[in-house]
């Protein structure tokens, strides 16, 4: 009986983090990243180069990783549809604006951060040619920013936070950061190309960080609880898969 | 030993039911109190783009937009339904598979 509320529990929670995603994403409205053509044309062809070499090792890394364990292919489907999703959902913010999360920190702590270069440019790549979301010209910097920086830093928070032994604190928080570290990123990125004529790179960056980072916040968090709430699926049912990756703490 | 790892696993489907409860706070608490357009960041970032810098022209522009909002809105519920689906799938796989597991270390002999 007991066994048969759990799963009932447990499939309602799947039907409402479906629904809840879907509706969610039901408000159009343009949202970050940076949009097709306003990054001038140096800044736009700098980030493809510095983003290019990131997705070549990552586009290596999963090639290995699939050919080692094929069965771990289908975490790795679910890696890139966390991030397809969550950078569908455009929630609103204290700001009185819409963001969305970026989804990347899950990928990045199961399989690495450079499987999540080649994951997030896919994303990326889907919203600019179908969605007029972001841009062709603009997906190198999107990318670094999502793509790139976000795992990165997700990865690294988690390994050092796991010395503390609190796995999904470690978790909530890698993702949480990767998320917010995006958007400073961006803002970053605009600041350079576009400095302002008193004040140049700081006074820029403060303006764009104050546009995205801020509306940003209560989705790192909103983001930060999903990925746990992904990880205590699989870690009560993917254990196998956790096992390979070698991601499950002794006691827990 | 069954039972201690019952009550672990209520302890995370609870804890589940927080989570999804808290994401969804986070997103109607600032709908509810602050006033707001609820328009896009990125279309505030390009006013500041033209404020610092007037006159700056998008020097290439999307290939295909999508020919209404609503239009939009349906690809981005698609996004986000093929996302989910695909999430759906495979904790539902997973979850299927360890239960048949389990239920043959219950009873072997059936």
């Amino acid at each position: 009986m007991k066994a048969r509320n759990r799963k009932l529990v447990s499939l309602g929670l799947m039907a409402g983090l479906s629904c809840y995603i879907v509706l969610a994403s039901a408000t159009p409205a343009a949202a970050m990243h940076i949009s097709e053509g306003f990054l001038p044309v140096q800044w736009a062809a700098f980030w493809w180069m510095v983003a290019l070499p990131f997705f070549v090792v990552g586009l290596r890394q999963i090639t290995r990783i699939t050919k080692e364990h094929p069965e771990l292919k289908l975490l790795l489907a679910l890696a890139g549809a966390f991030t397809f999703v969550l950078s569908a959902l455009k929630i609103p913010s204290v700001t009185g604006s819409c963001s969305h999360p970026t989804g990347t920190g899950l990928g990045a702590i199961l399989f690495g951060p450079s499987v999540m270069a080649v994951l997030g440019a896919l994303v990326l790549l889907f919203q600019s040619v179908l969605l007029a979301h972001g841009g062709l010209t603009t997906l190198g910097a999107n990318m670094f920013s999502m793509a790139i920086v976000g795992p990165f830093a997700a990865y690294f928070i988690y390994q050092l936070l796991m010395r503390t032994g609190k796995q999904r604190a470690a978790i909530f928080c890698a993702a949480a950061l990767a998320d917010l570290l995006t958007y400073v990123v961006t803002s970053m990125q605009l600041a350079l190309a576009f400095p302002a004529a008193s004040g140049g790179f700081m006074a820029s960056f403060l303006k764009f960080a104050s546009i995205f980072a801020i509306t940003q916040v209560p989705l790192a968090i909103s983001e930060g609880l999903l990925t746990v709430l992904v990880w205590n699926w699989l870690h009560s049912y993917g254990q196998p898969e956790l096992e390979i990756l070698k991601l499950l703490k002794q006691e827990s | 030993m069954s039972q201690k790892l019952t009550k672990n696993q209520q302890a995370t489907s609870q804890q589940n039911w927080m989570l999804v409860i808290a994401v969804i706070a986070l997103a109607v608490i600032p709908l509810a109190f602050v006033r707001g357009e609820y328009g896009g960041s990125d279309d505030r970032a390009q006013k500041a783009i033209t404020e610092i810098k007037p006159g700056y022209q998008p020097w290439f522009n999307h290939l295909f937009e999508p020919a209404s909002a609503e239009i939009a809105s349906l690809l981005f519920a698609t996004q986000a339904a093929l996302g989910a689906g695909v999430i759906g799938y495979a904790i539902g796989l997973y979850k299927g598979r360890s239960q048949s597991q389990k239920s043959d270390d219950k009873s072997p002999l059936e």
